[in-house]
């Protein structure tokens, strides 16, 4: 793939190329078209008129800041708890070669390698078994259990990147496993333990079929999306909402792209 | 003279590899000492027991005469220059050489101070600002070998040092290297697969095979007087030869340039192909059944491809090894 | 002078130094110290979660109390083997089977132009291109659909644009793959499933095509094979291990997801519906549970297989 030479691509790939991005795009760019529309009855188009009144509607909506402000503090922990986990996963893994390595990673993988509906539902069982009510905290551990793997697949891309050379060194200097850990481990993966983190924020904050299981009376965000999904009765307000959280979203991977972008192609891994 | 480090009868075994295997060594404080040996012998091993990487399955290790067995890396007033020079890449240059320092809680200013100082030591005054990434392949070993002298060590290892440079910028930093030792009085012990190296730059040479430590001696000896088979083949490129050949009961090894053309008595000989070095020429020649390596002076008159020639060594050149039928 | 003059020196001291060379001389413990909390999250919490929910599958309903009766039965899974839920589990993985299919023919070309044409900043930008639909949210992609294939929306304006809603209705009205408007269809589900699942299929294809050097395309062209020859006998091979990689998403995804039937498509169950009725409205726990088996029955043969194709390598 490096060839200098400067191969030109045919025609017909282009087109398929771009075809296949636009595929992917354009579906996205009509729900900015769609928050502004005058319609808010149906989904017509072209739209009739443009108005940017709908923001203001939506501004001076409680139950929509109620659920964005759930969907903020849940990712918020779960990504907290999920960074914890995740790197200590990835030292353990990276570190040492030892009896059941694979094994480790497969469970780390595994939530996100069932369905969705499963590991919602298996949680929701097991809650009922425990007689746990359902609250803030089984939606944070729902969505904790299925973020350790952005955060894991982060930390050990850089594990790999930071040579076990740099380890020894800063012992041979004196360092001992605390300050190694403080002095050369920590800046060194730091970058990537930002990255993950954001990207498990992004993947919590619009996470909605295991939340379905895992919440009670609460709504997500994603849950309040899919309610009017299921049964539209503010569609103009539901545009708004959707294009909030494609730019919400789009901040996060922007940043971990940016963060890993020299190396690593992790950022798409795990999702 | 003081033993810098001792090995007595030190094995490291991963599993059923014996990496090395019941090594008895002692090196002296101020030597400048190799390990020399293919890849796989043992050498790098040796390196990381002494630094506390590893720790030996059997055996002894005193440094300075203080029990090392159990002493983690970071105990031990022993620094380390890595093969891959293993910078910190998120520090500054500076901060590199200042990391040991700061582990051992030195003030800033004295440290940074120092580790200036320590940048012109090896030749890279005002290079501190920099990141590593932004360093030549000979600057890095430079700022590697800066980090690990601040620290002022009793024993300085050096893990191929010169491994990833090129052949000019490898022979100026054998130079520097030696003048830095002689200057500094600092025992070093550095590990390679270079024969030339080692031979050029160390004042003892300890030949290693298969986790075992063949001979220990002067470049001289160990050039001139190689004790085994091993030895001689890879030390130096010498004829190796069998008894029958030599006519005495053991093995013997004859350098390629004791080798004479001459007129009359002597061997008789087949040249079989002749390699153009510049100021030397390598003949291939074989002598009653056995190949041999000369080094002539070049010139025109050496003989064609498949020419008979007669060839001569003087007895004393013919160095009688142990090893026997 | 601030440095010591012995070879060994003497520890940090202190309750840190004092751990620091316990975990040295032990690194079993801290490796154990580190493993414990995320094994206990993943291992006992979550397994344990699965585990407990597969055993509920061999639990039954008592047809009378709607309770569940706690003894070992095969009778769920008896229930689930009825024709009405066979056609279920079918229609699922024909539907997972088509949406693989054309997610590796539409990714392809996305993920060749990416690998061996785009250089510098437009490599950047098909990256991004890839991520941002992959991570941007799953509803809000859905609702785009809802918005596109609604009958006053965009879609059938450009078919009338074009004077072409003849084709469309011609097409709405063929058996199983029409229905009464494109929203209620299988085909409004199948382009929603396509478009949701596409970039898991693009990312791992692009990184096997990114790793055949280039100059093979070139010495394939050289030994006298056309661009169609070269394609069939060393790219297809060579991207082969992506796409596999690629379809264990794309199929996998398909067989569990509840949310996309039900928003646009037609009142046909799929298996994750089917499970999200029984556990919830219906309260047959078991069934639901018998039910969630199945993909994982399913993708653990497909995993196998795609194991045997070294897929796993491209992930």
């Amino acid at each position: 793939m490096r060839s200098d030479r400067s191969n030109r691509s045919p025609l017909a790939l282009k087109i398929a190329a771009a075809a296949g991005l636009a595929f992917l795009h354009l579906p996205i760019l009509l729900i900015f078209v769609y928050a502004f529309t005058t319609e808010d009855k149906s989904y017509q188009w072209p739209p009739p008129g443009f108005t940017i009144k709908w923001l203001g509607v939506t501004w001076n909506r409680p139950d929509v800041w109620e659920a964005l402000w759930l969907s903020v503090r849940v990712a918020g922990i779960a990504t907290l708890i999920a960074i914890v986990l995740g790197t200590l996963c990835a030292a353990a893994v990276s570190r040492w070669k030892f009896f059941g390595h694979e094994t480790i990673s497969l469970l780390v993988i595994l939530p996100i390698a069932l369905p969705g509906i499963i590991t919602g539902i298996a949680l929701r069982s097991a809650f009922n078994l425990a007689d746990m009510p359902f609250s803030f905290w089984t939606i944070v551990l729902g969505h904790a259990t299925f973020c350790i793997v952005v955060v894991y697949n982060n930390a050990v891309a850089r594990f790999r990147r930071t040579s076990g050379s740099l380890i020894e060194a800063s012992m041979d200097l004196g360092a001992d496993g605390f300050q190694t850990f403080r002095y050369v481990i920590l800046p060194n993966i730091g970058t990537a333990l930002l990255a993950g983190g954001m990207l498990a924020f992004a993947l919590s904050f619009d996470e909605v079929i295991v939340t379905t299981f895992t919440a009670g009376q609460q709504a997500t965000l994603p849950i309040w999306m899919l309610e009017e999904l299921v049964r539209p009765r503010q569609r103009p307000v539901t545009n708004v909402v959707a294009m909030v959280v494609v730019l919400v979203t789009f901040l996060p991977i922007l940043a971990a792209y940016y963060l890993t972008r020299d190396g690593d192609h992790v950022a798409g891994h795990g999702k | 003279m003081q033993t810098a480090v001792l090995f007595s009868r030190v094995s490291r075994h991963f599993g059923n590899v014996r990496a090395v295997d019941e090594v008895d060594l002692d090196v002296a404080e101020g030597e400048f000492f190799a390990m020399l040996g293919p890849s796989g012998s043992g050498k790098t091993t040796c390196l990381r027991l002494i630094a506390g990487f590893e720790q030996p399955t059997a055996g002894h290790i005193e440094i300075f005469g203080q029990t090392a067995e159990g002493v983690p890396p970071y105990r031990r007033n022993v620094n380390t220059v890595f093969q891959d020079y293993a910078l910190f890449p998120h520090l500054s240059v500076l901060d590199n050489v200042a990391y040991g320092l700061m582990i051992r809680g030195v003030g800033k200013r004295e440290r940074l101070q120092e580790a200036e100082t320590a940048l012109e030591l090896v030749r890279l005054p005002g290079y501190g600002d920099r990141r590593p990434s932004q360093l030549s392949g000979g600057q890095r070993q430079r700022v590697a070998l800066a980090r690990a002298l601040v620290n002022k060590p009793k024993v300085l290892l050096l893990d191929e040092p010169l491994g990833a440079l090129d052949l000019k910028l490898r022979e100026q930093m054998q130079e520097e290297l030696k003048a830095l030792q002689r200057s500094l009085g600092i025992t070093f012990i550095f590990v390679t697969h270079d024969q030339g190296e080692a031979l050029s730059m160390a004042d003892r040479v300890a030949v290693f095979n298969d986790g075992r430590i063949m001979q220990v001696g002067t470049p001289q000896d160990i050039y001139q007087r190689p004790r085994s088979r091993f030895v001689a083949d890879f030390v130096g490129a010498s004829n190796v030869l069998p008894p029958d050949f030599s006519g005495s009961r053991n093995w013997a090894s004859l350098r390629p340039e004791a080798i004479r053309l001459v007129s009359s008595d002597g061997r008789p000989a087949r040249v079989l192909s002749r390699n153009y070095l510049g100021g030397q020429t390598r003949l291939s020649l074989e002598a009653g059944g056995q190949r041999l390596n000369m080094l002539a002076a070049s010139g025109d008159d050496l003989p064609a491809d498949g020419a008979n020639v007669r060839i001569d060594w003087s007895p004393d050149d013919l160095h009688l090894m142990e090893d026997g039928e | 002078m601030s440095v010591p003059q012995t070879a060994i020196l003497p520890g940090r001291g202190g309750a840190a130094g004092t751990a620091a060379d316990l975990f040295w001389r032990n690194p079993k413990v801290l490796l154990a110290l580190l493993l414990i909390p995320p094994l206990l999250w993943l291992g006992i919490i979550y397994l344990g979660s699965l585990f407990a929910l597969l055993a509920q599958s061999f639990f039954s309903i008592d047809e009378f109390s709607g309770l569940v009766k706690y003894e070992l039965t095969l009778k769920t899974y008896r229930e689930l083997l009825n024709p009405a839920n066979l056609d279920i589990i079918a229609r699922t993985v024909l539907m997972a089977a088509a949406v693989t299919i054309a997610a590796a023919i539409v990714a392809f070309p996305v993920a060749y132009y990416a690998a061996r044409y785009a250089r510098g900043r437009w490599k950047a930008l098909f990256y991004l291109g890839i991520m941002l639909p992959l991570w941007s949210s799953y509803l809000v992609k859905v609702y785009a659909w809802k918005l596109i294939l609604a009958k006053e929306g965009i879609l059938n304006w450009v078919f009338e644009k074009l004077h072409l809603t003849w084709l469309l209705e011609a097409y709405l009205s063929a058996p199983v793959i029409g229905g009464n408007s494109l929203s209620v269809s299988y085909t409004g589900t199948f382009l929603v499933f396509l478009y949701v699942w596409l970039p898991f299929m693009i990312l791992p294809v692009q990184a096997a095509l990114e790793r055949v050097p280039g100059n093979l395309v070139e010495a394939s062209a050289d030994l006298g094979a056309t661009p169609a020859q070269t394609f069939r006998n060393v790219l297809l091979p060579l991207a082969m291990p992506g796409v596999v990689a690629g379809s264990i998403f794309t199929f996998s995804l398909t067989l569990g997801d509840y949310i996309i039937p039900q928003i646009i498509g037609s009142s046909r169950l799929f298996i994750g519906q089917a499970v999200y009725a029984h556990q919830g409205t219906a309260g047959n726990i078991p069934l639901a549970a018998a039910f969630t088996v199945v993909p994982v029955v399913i993708m653990g043969f497909y995993l196998w297989g795609a194991k045997r194709l070294g897929a796993f390598n491209a992930l």
